[in-house]
């Protein structure tokens, strides 16, 4: 069937500038461009352009730039050009469309909407480069009073506290499957997660038997599909994360293709080489918060409450219930990942209108928690599209004890957001298991450039904080009175628990 | 006289700067209030008369196992829904107005003081503080136009719209006597002074004068009410006080560990602590780290046979100790000790986050130094 589809980009070439050393054709994963011998040219097929950026970026003369494709169909705010195009591809392959990466629509993002203060005259802000400045987070429960008594003139504290993990800044690597990226992203991950003192998360692909040694600054997710579940992996981990749910696509499973299921992610993942990776849409162990009990406790047995146990779920409806559902089950920490959340790969329609935006979430969680009086027996993690570190202090600020990275994590190794992550061509290297196009990221320099992310990340929220004169992240912690909304409906101000800017 | 509107149910902090003065016999003699009004009033500079008071230990000897509420109405109506909500879960003692005489104060409201004792069949299992701290809460939201002063035995708080010298005159301090007398100025900056927003605050007989801005306040304040304590005065002094009434009355920490919470060591100072006592820092902090009071701040606590001085960890406000003899001095500056104890035994600056500590029958109060050391 002829498409109907025009290209969405075009590849414009300067032929001054192309030497011909077919750098663009040896790196596009999609066979955007190709050498013609007899005329001595490098031509391009527009169509196959999803705009990455890699012959861009390694171009050695600058030679080629990519751009929007100027032809368009006649304007319409009502059909716009995204949804006649979705039809006709729809129209031509009869399936689900898949997308990658997390909702790009423009509506959605509440941090845009919220500033923050400082400090003017009536007391001082605290200059974070010749003062001390903390960020140190403690996730895990926490009781809700301490005992101490006297012992031979010391005073001793009678109260033990649960188990804890120690993050040296508030940001931590979410959940992103080896499998749906490669060995090499996970190593870097996991290597920026150690240096920087913090955690990167498994996702539901189990561990590579390589990366154990990094596994006191993992969290290991078990998922629907339990792949690569088993007592080690549980023990190699600091965290455990039952994932109910994603942000990208909640209420639903996913899909790895067998194609993808090499030698080493089936042994990693225990499936066979080759067979699809299925995630069921539920955990079929879990039809009720009784059966999430279980599972939570059952962790706990196999890890010998040694660690935190944590619960994933996309944030919906009816959220503050089931987070304080969670807490009552034993989650010691919740994560919460908003409609933003990102995805290897996801029904498109899914992605962009299924879910709520987390900063609503949050508010609701953390205060039905603390009217709850239970807001101390968990720590709230939230995920879902953070993309700054002013993002992160409003996060904070709301109420969350840390966030989750994924996508900027993603980006500062090199992706631009295509969203092509399901074709498995990712031409950055990151999600594709082929060996020729992964081994083009180099774990040394993707960890360094994620450790200069977290650092620069974690010099700027010092910076806000000191503007604010709070030198302990603990006193911004649901801190709200930090924050004004601008532009923002009675009803969301009520919701987010913070005033308009001005009032 | 109005108190001002509140247009949402979270109200925002106050913004001070102040002047503190604290002084104690510690052998638990009475004294008149002759030192601490001259003390207070050496400071008039550090206030602009928008806020002035006193708290007073040993005050009613002869009620000392009642209840002793001071209690403002800013009308008539608000004391009667007062009376009635105290009559149906107390046995009044005695109640009267607390006698005044003119002086340079503005718009005074009335002032009453009662003495009561909780109804024992009410009471049920409730311990009688939290039974009275139950009743100060609503008192404070339900009738609108009632706030607790005190609610402590044998001690009282008087406050007040004026300069502290003139809060002194109008409530007639001459002709009390205590062994705490604890003392503020006021000086704020965006609320209209108001008779229930002078210092010092107080829940049971907890008093607190602050000096000070709590950057913190909107997490303290959440934290504190999952416990039950409601912010109703708009400052955020308030805060301070419920913290040590939690954490000292309630959960019945000591001090020293309530210092170490209130304004913790650094983590890199409990990362060199020696293990035991870094696993005990380590634990307050992650426990009750919502309860650090952040930005500048210091502050004088008292309750029954105890004085304390706190500053926040960077000291960011001022706090001078001294001591001569029987007595106690703490203040936001040496000038005022001097002026009513020009011979002083031992004047120190106390390093930020290290309480300063007055208990009766405890003469000796140790002096630790502004060195650089570190404190763990």
């Amino acid at each position: 069937m002829k498409s109907y589809l025009p290209a969405e980009y075009i590849v414009e070439r300067d032929d001054e500038k192309c030497i011909r050393c077919k750098v663009c054709v040896n790196q596009c994963t999609y066979e955007t461009h190709y050498y013609d011998e007899e005329t001595d040219r490098v031509y391009s097929r527009d169509e196959n352009c999803t705009n990455c950026q890699r012959c861009v970026v390694f171009c050695p003369t600058h030679a080629i730039t990519i751009r929007k494709n100027p032809s368009a169909y006649r304007e319409n705010a009502h059909w716009t050009t995204e949804v006649v195009k979705d039809i006709k591809k729809q129209a031509e392959t009869g399936g689900v469309l898949l997308t990658g990466m997390g909702c790009d629509k423009p509506y959605f993002t509440y941090w845009d909407r919220l500033v923050l203060n400082a400090s003017q005259v009536t007391n001082p802000s605290i200059d974070p480069l010749r003062e001390p400045m903390e960020i140190r987070t403690y996730l895990g429960a926490k009781p809700d009073m301490l005992t101490a008594e006297l012992e031979d003139g010391n005073l001793m504290l009678k109260t033990t506290l649960a188990p804890q993990l120690t993050l040296e800044t508030p940001i931590m690597f979410s959940a992103i499957s080896y499998g749906a990226v490669s060995l090499n992203v996970h190593e870097a991950l996991a290597r920026a997660a150690a240096e920087c003192g913090t955690y990167f998360n498994t996702g539901e692909g189990g561990l590579h038997e390589k990366l154990f040694k990094y596994g006191n600054h993992a969290i290991v997710q078990v998922a629907s599909g339990r792949f690569g579940v088993y007592s080690d992996y549980l023990n190699a981990g600091a965290a455990v994360e039952i994932k109910i749910g994603q942000g990208a696509k909640p209420g639903i499973g996913g899909h790895l293709p067998g194609e993808k299921v090499s030698a080493e992610i089936a042994r990693t993942r225990m499936i066979p080489p080759g067979t699809d990776a299925l995630s069921p849409a539920p955990q079929h162990d879990i039809y009720s918060i009784e059966d999430l009990r279980q599972l939570i406790y059952a962790l706990k047995e196999a890890t010998d409450y040694t660690k935190p146990v944590s619960v994933k779920i996309a944030a919906v409806h009816n959220v503050a219930a089931i987070a304080s559902g969670m807490i009552r089950a034993g989650a010691d920490i919740i994560a919460i990942d908003g409609v933003r959340g990102s995805t290897g790969a996801a029904p498109k329609v899914i992605r962009d209108n299924v879910g709520i935006p987390v900063e609503l979430a949050l508010a609701s969680v953390d205060q039905r928690l603390r009217e709850e009086g239970i807001r101390n027996r968990a720590s709230i993690v939230v995920a879902g599209g953070i993309r700054s570190s002013s993002d992160v202090v409003k996060a904070i600020a709301l109420g969350a004890d840390a966030v989750y990275i994924a996508t900027a994590a993603l980006i500062a190794m090199g992706c631009t957001v295509c969203q092509k992550c399901y074709t498995g061509k990712c031409p950055w290297g990151i999600t594709t298991t082929d060996p020729w196009i992964a081994k083009r990221l180099n774990p040394d320099i993707a960890s360094q450039r994620l450790v200069n992310l977290l650092r620069g990340w974690s010099l700027e929220i010092k910076e806000m904080m000191g503007g604010m004169g709070i030198n302990a992240i603990e006193s911004l912690r649901g801190n709200r009175l930090h924050l004004r909304g601008v532009g923002l409906t009675e009803t969301e101000l009520r919701i987010l628990g913070v005033k308009h800017a001005g009032d | 006289m109005e108190k001002p509107k509140v247009t949402r149910d979270f109200d925002d902090k106050e913004f001070a700067g102040c002047a503190i003065f604290g002084m104690m016999n510690l052998e638990g003699k009475r004294f008149p209030s002759r030192d601490p009004v001259r003390a207070i009033a050496n400071m008039h500079e550090r206030g602009n008369g928008l806020g002035g008071g006193f708290a007073v230990y040993g005050i009613y000897p002869d009620f000392k196992d009642y209840y002793a509420l001071h209690v403002m109405f800013l009308d008539r109506d608000a004391k009667e829904k007062t009376d009635r909500l105290l009559a149906s879960g107390f046995e009044i003692i005695y109640d009267e107005e607390i006698q005044t005489k003119p002086a340079l104060v503005y718009n005074p409201p009335l002032v009453w003081r009662y003495f009561i004792s909780p109804n024992v069949k009410r009471l049920g299992i409730q311990s009688e503080d939290d039974y009275v701290r139950e009743y100060v809460m609503r008192i404070n939201t339900e009738t609108g136009r009632a706030f607790v002063f005190s609610s402590g035995k044998n001690m009282g708080v008087f406050k007040g719209v004026g300069y502290p010298e003139d809060i002194a005159e109008y409530f007639c301090l001459e002709d009390y006597e205590g062994y705490i007398w604890t003392c503020h100025g006021r000086f704020p900056t965006n609320t209209p002074g108001w008779w229930g927003g002078a210092h010092p605050f107080s829940i049971l007989d907890w008093t607190v004068v602050h000096n000070g801005e709590l950057s913190s306040y909107g997490t303290n304040k959440r934290y504190l009410e999952m416990y039950g304590y409601k912010c109703t005065m708009q400052t955020d002094t308030e805060v301070l006080a419920y913290a040590f009434d939690l954490l000292m009355r309630r959960q019945r920490l000591p001090i020293e560990v309530v210092a170490e919470i209130l304004a913790p060591p650094f983590w890199n100072e409990i990362d060199r602590a020696e293990p035991k006592k870094a696993s005990m820092l380590r634990t307050l902090r992650q426990t009750y780290g919502s309860l650090l009071m952040n930005g500048p701040f210091s502050v004088i606590v008292a309750h029954e046979g105890e004085m304390i001085g706190l500053t926040d960890r960077i000291k960011l406000r001022p706090l001078v100790a001294g001591t001569n003899g029987e007595y106690l001095y703490i203040s936001s500056e040496e000038s005022a000790i001097r002026l009513v104890s020009p011979q002083l035994e031992g004047c120190w600056n106390p390093r930020g986050g290290e309480p300063v500590i007055g208990r009766v029958g405890e003469h000796i109060v140790p002096e630790k130094f502004l060195t650089m050391e570190a404190t763990a």
